[in-house]
């Protein structure tokens, strides 16, 4: 295969990315764009392994490499459950940020690969190297730590140490001052010792911006790791001259960064605020509300028969689904419940806020999963008009996206943060383990409304029992 | 020290509610305050002296020693110049007051050195409408005036077809959809009867049409909210409009219920003489707004009188024609005051001028009037007015931060812009060619990237993630093309570590295998999901 035909294989490499990412746009399509994108990789791959940069004496180890990690992805895809996905995609974020430290390095010490430039191209390779393994690393140490807080084995809660600002500047300025030395080395052994340094500062710096931020915050660094394991990729492009690398990576990069923008947008934070982390406490800086924000009125708790009681009345039926859904593995008994009401004629129907959950989109995947038709799944926006048409709304395991606060209360921490307006419906019924707050630390005046319910419990259990006191 | 609340029988002739009643007798206790009644006071609302006296509080003879035992008075109605005297020195009065209406009567509780908190001077914010008394008041007159209309009426509100022939349905025209007026609504339509409505705020609408009523516009543009919620006064034409609207009603109903104030102004007049001529024999109207003049002009307040064959109801106390409801809930809007008054529940009131409810509520203050209060901050948004632009406001500011506004986002506009062109000028000095070529290619994509990622349905924000995780997988390509390279023409500066590369090139095309399979896979998984 010629130089030239692996170029154009490359080109129809990227058409059939962009056209997958494309193909999400709606439900339908979106089956056909996976494809395109499984496609697009085929190709691309296929065409650099029978290009002239590859020889034949590296084929076997490519196939072996590519069977052994290859079946080990789809293990993974096969068992995963959907609740994990938040776990899956923070660990293969860390796949991506550590192949691209490991291409560096061995960019780097490849001496052919920098053979023939000029002295500035030299540096600019230099440099696209340095800093291909920078977020390589970053991406590779901040992934590890999402993926172990978000599958439970790190606590949760964000880790602030004392200026911390100052330490992640710090980290900043040596990275920039072992840049300049790795810049002006004369050899590979000489250019080694930086290159080691910058890793070691960077993954601690992954390891601690992670770490920083709370437990709610988790969609913006999902969807902000997913953006760095798109730049790393472009980096590497940078460093090998490839131009397919550096368009999917940049794809893949903004795809992550809009993401991140609108996961801020849904909980109006600034991202600087989130990335700078301690959000979400849940202890230490627990917000204190102004005298008057004290929510009146009393809490009316509720059996799981009263609940079936006000369903069986209900025409309309909204359920609000958070976090506590995903926790509790309800999903499923949601779609009985669902499936039960429907046949009686009443509309039921999904309202989605943006940051439920802990990715963009969780619980979506999770209602997709127990087979709720998505046309019933609707976004906040969509869904906000209807809730003073509404009889009852069912809140399962969420809090903050709930919290009249954020309109009511200027002073309190979640304010002008767009939110549910469950409260305008005709009764609210929120399913929860306890009195607890929030993430955001914040009480809820919802609880103590005059048509809010709650019902105390695990939320699956609590949910069987309602379906059972429906169906008798 | 407990402070004690009394509760003197109302002198005003026909008034039959009383300020407080059992149940809140007992939770005002709770709230550390001792309460006496007078002897009789609950009478006309069927609530004996023993009813209060089982739940706590004093029978107290004679309305003197009321007064001069109390330092809270709760009363209905505005107290008369004789209460006035009664007043202790320093006293607190909690009551109707109409400030506006009744400056001298302000005066001489000033002069007494009273704080005064009167019930109609709450203010309409969401917080305040447990103890906004007049909605609670307005509410049953709205009620009471359909009763009163079907006393007076001669035939059935509801349709039927009986043996002895079919009746057609009463229909029923209410002018104001406030409190008295929803409330009329959904007792008419209880009854039976087809309802219309009007008002001048075009966002009551819906809330007409949710009780039962038929909205009937007036064919004029001009938005008619005021201050607080409540209506203002309209233009001329708009006026002209209005009339013609409700001189076609008038020939076509049975029962006019108005209910039209404005806060502060007689009440408009809305169906003149030539109206009632017009109407049906037999048919009523009844003036919810008589005490401040009526909407009709041949009203007589606090009377009924017939004209024309028209029965005109003028009663200005409809709420006290249903006297235990109204004391209950005046009294349940009472105790909401006292919580608010005294937060620390010790039996203590505290007067607390920084709080926005009890500042509005308060007319005068130790002697001096306090009265009018301050502009509230917030009108009590018209429920159900705009949840759409109360949503998208926040939602159009969010990207720039805490409370960023337009002039923010231009200066942050200004600073991209300004970085970025420093970036540009930074590459295009120094790089060369063959980097530029890179990153022409890089910006495009970016911005393909951004194009198309917006159009993605936030559903599927999660196989997004997944799949663009799998696409970068891209950079096994990196690997592939390091594992086993031909030899370069040009001798390089040294020798190259082929083993060393090699297994850095295999783990690294092992590790994006992990991710090119297993995010595609899981991709096709979570998609095949989807489904309608």
């Amino acid at each position: 295969m010629s130089s030239s035909l692996v170029t154009v294989s490359y080109i129809a490499a990227i058409i059939l990315f962009i056209l997958s990412l494309g193909g999400l746009s709606n439900p339908e399509s979106s089956r056909r764009g996976n494809l395109y994108g499984m496609i697009g990789m085929a190709i691309a791959v296929l065409a650099t392994i029978f290009g002239p940069r590859v020889t034949g004496g590296g084929i076997a180890w490519i196939i072996v490499a590519l069977l052994a990690g290859g079946t080990v992805g789809i293990y993974l895809a096969r068992t995963v459950r959907m609740t994990q996905m938040p776990e899956l995609v923070a660990f293969m974020h860390s796949m991506v940020g550590l192949a691209a430290m490991v291409v560096g390095y061995a960019s780097y010490v490849d001496p052919t690969s920098t053979a023939g430039l000029s002295p500035a191209e030299h540096s600019i390779h230099s440099m696209e190297v340095y800093i291909g393994v920078l977020i390589g690393a970053v991406t590779l140490s901040g992934s590890v730590i999402a993926f172990g807080k978000l599958a439970g084995k790190i606590s949760g809660a964000p880790l602030a140490l004392p200026a911390r600002h100052y330490l992640n500047l710090v980290g900043l300025l040596v990275v920039i001052w072992y840049g300049r030395e790795f810049l002006n080395a004369t050899s590979i052994e000489q250019g080694m010792t930086p290159l080691i340094i910058m890793s070691v500062i960077a993954l601690l710096f992954g390891i601690h911006m992670v770490m920083a931020i709370g437990g709610a915050d988790m969609p913006v660094v999902v969807s902000m790791l997913n953006s760095y394991s798109g730049w790393a990729a472009a980096a590497t492009g940078f460093m090998l001259s490839n131009d397919l690398l550096i368009v999917t990576g940049a794809l893949v990069g903004s795809s992550g960064a809009i993401l991140s923008y609108i996961m801020c947008q849904a909980m109006n934070r600034h991202f600087i605020s989130v990335i700078a982390g301690g959000f979400g406490s849940g202890g230490g800086t627990a917000p204190v509300a102004g005298g008057d924000a004290q929510p009146a009125g009393e809490v009316v708790p509720v059996s799981a028969t009263e609940t079936a009681e006000l369903l069986k009345e209900a025409r309309s039926v909204i359920i609000v689904p958070g976090y506590g859904m995903a926790v509790a593995q309800a999903q499923h008994t949601v779609y009985e419940i669902t499936k039960f009401l429907r046949e009686q004629g009443k509309t039921v129907r999904f309202g989605i806020h943006p940051v439920a959950g802990r990715m963009p989109g969780h619980m979506n995947v999770l209602l997709a999963e127990a087979k709720v038709p998505y046309d019933i799944v609707l976004e906040m926006d969509e869904i906000n008009e209807d809730f003073p048409e509404t009889d009852v709304s069912m809140i399962i395991g969420a809090n903050d996206i709930v919290n009249p606060s954020a309109q009511d209360d200027p002073n309190s921490p979640i304010a002008g943060m767009p939110v549910l307006e469950v409260w305008k419906g005709k009764t609210s019924i929120v399913m929860k383990r306890s009195m607890a707050s929030g993430y955001a630390g914040v009480d809820n005046p919802l609880f103590y409304k005059e048509n809010n319910r709650m019902l105390f419990g695990d939320a699956k259990k609590m949910l069987d029992e309602v379906l059972a006191a429906l169906k008798a | 020290m407990p402070q004690m609340i009394g509760v003197p029988k109302e002198v005003f002739p026909g008034e039959r509610r009383v300020a407080t009643v059992p149940e809140v007798v007992q939770k005002l206790i709770k709230l550390g305050f001792a309460v006496s009644v007078e002897s009789g006071a609950g009478d006309a609302a069927n609530i004996s002296d023993d009813a209060y006296r089982a739940a706590g509080a004093t029978i107290v003879d004679g309305a003197a020693r009321v007064w001069a035992e109390s330092d809270i008075v709760f009363k209905v109605r505005g107290p008369t110049a004789a209460e006035v005297g009664l007043l202790r020195e320093g006293g607190t009065l909690v009551s109707f007051i109409w400030p506006a209406q009744n400056p001298e009567l302000l005066q001489s509780l000033a002069a007494r050195k009273a704080t005064v908190l009167a019930m109609d001077s709450v203010p309409r914010i969401s917080r305040a409408q447990k103890l906004d008394a007049l909605s609670s008041m307005a509410n049953i007159g709205g009620y009471r005036a359909v009763i009163e209309a079907a006393h007076h009426f001669g035939r059935f509100f509801t349709g039927q077809i009986t043996a002895a022939g079919k009746v057609p349905p009463a229909k029923v025209f209410i002018i104001g959809a406030g409190v008295a007026g929803l409330a009329a609504i959904g007792a008419a339509s209880g009854l039976g009867a087809i309802v219309r409505a009007n008002d001048t705020r075009p966002e009551v609408a819906d809330q007409i049409k949710s009780l039962g009523g038929d909205f009937v516009p007036v064919d004029y543009v001009e938005e008619g909210t005021g201050v607080g919620g409540y209506a203002k006064v309209m233009s001329e034409g708009f006026q002209k409009a209005q009339r013609e609207v409700f001189a076609k009603q008038a020939k076509e109903v049975d029962i006019i219920i108005t209910t039209a104030l404005i806060p502060g102004k007689p009440a408009p007049k809305l169906i003149t003489a030539e109206m009632v001529q017009s109407m049906k024999p037999g048919s009523i109207i009844v003036d919810m707004a008589a005490e401040q003049g009526g909407n009709c002009e041949l009203t007589e307040p606090g009377k009924v009188v017939v004209k024309h064959g028209v029965t005109i109801i003028g009663y200005a106390d409809l709420p006290s024609r249903l006297p235990t409801q109204a004391s209950t809930l005046y009294a349940t809007n009472l105790f909401r005051l006292s919580e608010e008054l005294c937060k620390t529940k010790d039996g203590v009131i505290d007067v607390n001028m920084d709080d926005e409810v009890i500042r509005g509520t308060t007319v005068v203050k130790e002697g001096t009037v306090t009265w009018p209060p301050p502009a509230p901050k917030l009108s009590a948004a018209p429920a159900g007015a705009k949840p759409a632009t109360a949503i998208v406001a926040p939602a159009a500011k969010k990207g720039h931060g805490h409370g960023g506004g337009a002039p923010m986002a231009a200066g942050t506009l200004a600073i991209m812009f300004a970085v970025a062109a420093v970036v540009f000028w930074f590459v295009g000095a120094y790089a060369p060619a063959a980097f530029l070529g890179h990153f022409t290619v890089f910006v495009l994509a970016c911005f393909v990237g951004y194009m198309v990622v917006w159009n993605v349905t936030p559903a599927l924000h999660t196989p997004l993630m997944s799949v663009t995780n799998a696409i970068s997988s891209i950079i096994i390509i990196g690997a592939l093309v390091q594992i086993a390279p031909p030899v370069a023409a040009v001798a390089g500066q040294g020798v190259r570590p082929d083993a060393i590369i090699r297994w850095l090139a295999v783990a690294g095309i092992g590790l994006t295998a992990i991710n090119m399979f297993g995010g595609f896979a899981v991709t096709q998984r979570m998609l095949e999901m989807f489904r309608k």
